[in-house]
């Protein structure tokens, strides 16, 4: 990939943290867990990659780390979104 | 296709921006969290129909092992044990990051169709070295939090230059990765270093700094995401990496903030790197008697009061009294004595611990109070009562300069009419200092383990 390649990527993530930033402030000090694990939940998103490798045509080492890097993303993104709802779940106003 | 997969992409970008904004408010934020699923989800189905993916079962297998794993821990973990989950989930967040770095380092290797380009190796490099101290660091943090790990602050000669040289040695690495990509060996010491390197960064923190290391491991497991995207050039994870990344280096800001240390001050290990490095227990110990009472005593001083304010900590956790607590708010309350609750920002293992506890055990989250907005009201309060917290209710954090803990916000408690103060005993907290609380005119000690104490108290004032 060429350096203007490389620069739009740079692009879209300092433009993504200030949108995080903006967001992340407004989120009150109660919900602080809940975000933390939902956040969490959204990392998972290597799950892209991890598909990727472990849909490999041929089986190669390459698909066995893809194989392992799916299960820990796997976990990480259903793990994290049904633990922030049944916390969320929880939070009820009088 | 590529069109299609791209849009699809954008579209759950979108839906993590919204999930996200929904959760400032309790009210929205469960369809907020249904939201970035459902971009997840999206993100998910559209990468099985790219070009490159062509056999199923490995991915299949994958996500049958991961789901049930990971439905099992969603379920079984107990809330008091939500801190060590969430290290745990940041751990496997790093770990995937990591391995599909190293996938595609095999992929280029091995395959004619992709070749090595500078740049790519690059991002290989910070991918794996992001992805591996995110991996080992989290798996540390979880062994401490589990108490399998020491909670200490470990220290040892040396400790920062070898992490530092560590750290130099995966850079220097990373050089010749990429003049050189086919040299198997030094991609695979980059990542053991980089493994190396997790441990002993999480291994000085100290248990109560641990809100501080699961913020910082949450952000590092956004950027390892973020890392992987420009590995494989893909907007999506650079995208909703950067949104993590982004939330837990705040996180991280307000947990320093809340100790009031740099957070140089708290990778580097303990309270004792701050300020004076002599023992200040000595001189500034306080003296004279603690008033001591029992549940009975304690009952007829609530039964008069009419405003009670309750400080949870660490130990309501450790000791599972949130439901206890509750009991006792539920009396309080039938008796017409308004009850509230203030929360420290560092309360408990993880931002927000504390309100996660009480909103298990049923409290409404309108009673909970963040340490700005009730503290100018404690003189106004006739009980606060404080349940296994100690260093944030510490007074000399205002006056005595020479305290480790001087300068942290802490909470008002003392300027309260009565302090009742409940603890298993009269020893020192996180910060290794006296608290001089213990022994105002106004303080009473009510010892004993958080829930066997409270549900006494309850039943004293049921009697009452």
């Amino acid at each position: 990939m060429d350096a203007l390649g490389i620069l739009m990527l740079i692009y879209v993530f300092v433009l993504a943290i200030f949108v995080g930033f903006e967001l992340i402030t407004k989120v009150p000090p109660t919900l602080h867990t809940p975000l933390m694990s939902g956040s969490n939940a959204i990392s998972g998103i290597t799950i892209v990659g991890a598909i990727l490798s472990a849909g490999l045509e041929e089986f190669t080492i390459s698909t066995i780390l893809g194989l392992v890097a799916m299960v820990f993303a796997t976990i990480n993104v259903v793990g994290g979104f049904l633990v922030t709802d049944r916390m969320l779940k929880m939070f009820k106003k009088k | 296709m590529k069109i299609i997969i791209e849009i699809s992409y954008l579209v759950a970008s979108i839906l993590f921006i919204f999930g996200i904004k929904q959760l400032s408010s309790p009210k929205t934020a469960r369809k907020g969290n249904f939201l970035a699923a459902l971009g997840m989800f999206i993100a998910i189905v559209v990468t099985l129909l790219d070009q490159h993916v062509l056999t199923y079962e490995w991915i299949i297998i994958g996500f049958i092992i991961g789901g049930t794993t990971g439905t099992l821990m969603a379920f079984k973990t107990p809330m008091t044990g939500m801190p060590q989950m969430v290290g745990l989930l940041n751990g496997f967040g790093g770990g995937a990051s990591l391995l599909v770095a190293l996938s595609e380092f095999y992929k280029m290797k091995n395959f004619a169709q992709w070749s090595f380009a500078t740049s790519t190796n690059v991002t290989v490099t910070l991918s794996i070295l992001i992805g591996a101290v995110t991996f080992t660091g989290s798996l540390i943090a979880f062994g401490k939090l589990q108490g399998i790990v020491t909670g200490k602050v470990v220290k040892y000669p040396g400790q920062h230059p070898f992490n530092l040289f560590l750290l130099i040695a995966v850079v220097i690495a990373g050089v010749f990765f990429v003049v050189d990509p086919s040299l198997e060996w030094i991609i695979l010491t980059i990542t053991a270093v980089s493994l190396v390197l997790g441990i002993l960064l999480v291994l000085p923190i100290g248990g109560a700094d641990m809100p501080v290391a699961i913020s910082l491991l949450n952000s590092y497991s956004g950027l390892a995401a973020s890392a992987t995207g420009f590995v494989l050039q893909n907007n999506q994870l650079i995208i909703a990496g950067a949104l993590v990344g982004a939330s837990g280096i705040i996180l991280t800001m307000i947990m320093c903030k809340g100790m009031n240390r740099s957070l140089m001050n708290v990778v580097l290990g303990g309270w004792a790197s701050a300020g004076g490095s002599g023992p200040t227990a000595e001189g500034a110990s306080p003296k004279g008697d603690v008033k001591s009472v029992d549940s009975e005593e304690l009952a007829m001083i609530f039964d008069v009061a009419s405003k009670v304010v309750i400080v949870p900590g660490y130990g309501m956790a450790v000791a599972q009294a949130q439901h206890a607590v509750r009991d006792l708010m539920n009396v309080l309350e039938s008796k017409g004595i308004n009850v509230r609750y203030a929360i420290h920002p560092v309360a408990g293992r993880m931002p927000g611990h504390m309100n996660v506890l009480l909103a298990e055990a049923n409290v409404a989250y309108d009673k909970l109070y963040a340490m700005e907005d009730i503290n100018d009201d404690f003189p106004n309060v006739d009980i606060a009562l404080i349940i296994g917290a100690n260093d944030v209710v510490n007074p000399a954090a205002r006056h005595d300069q020479n305290s480790p803990i001087f300068g942290m916000p802490i909470l008002n408690v003392d300027y309260a009419k009565t302090v009742v103060i409940n603890k298993r005993s009269m020893n020192v907290g996180y910060a290794g200092i006296d608290n001089e609380l213990f022994f105002y005119p106004n303080a009473l000690m009510y010892f004993g383990d958080a829930r066997d104490a409270i549900v006494k108290l309850t039943h004293a004032l049921k009697e009452a």
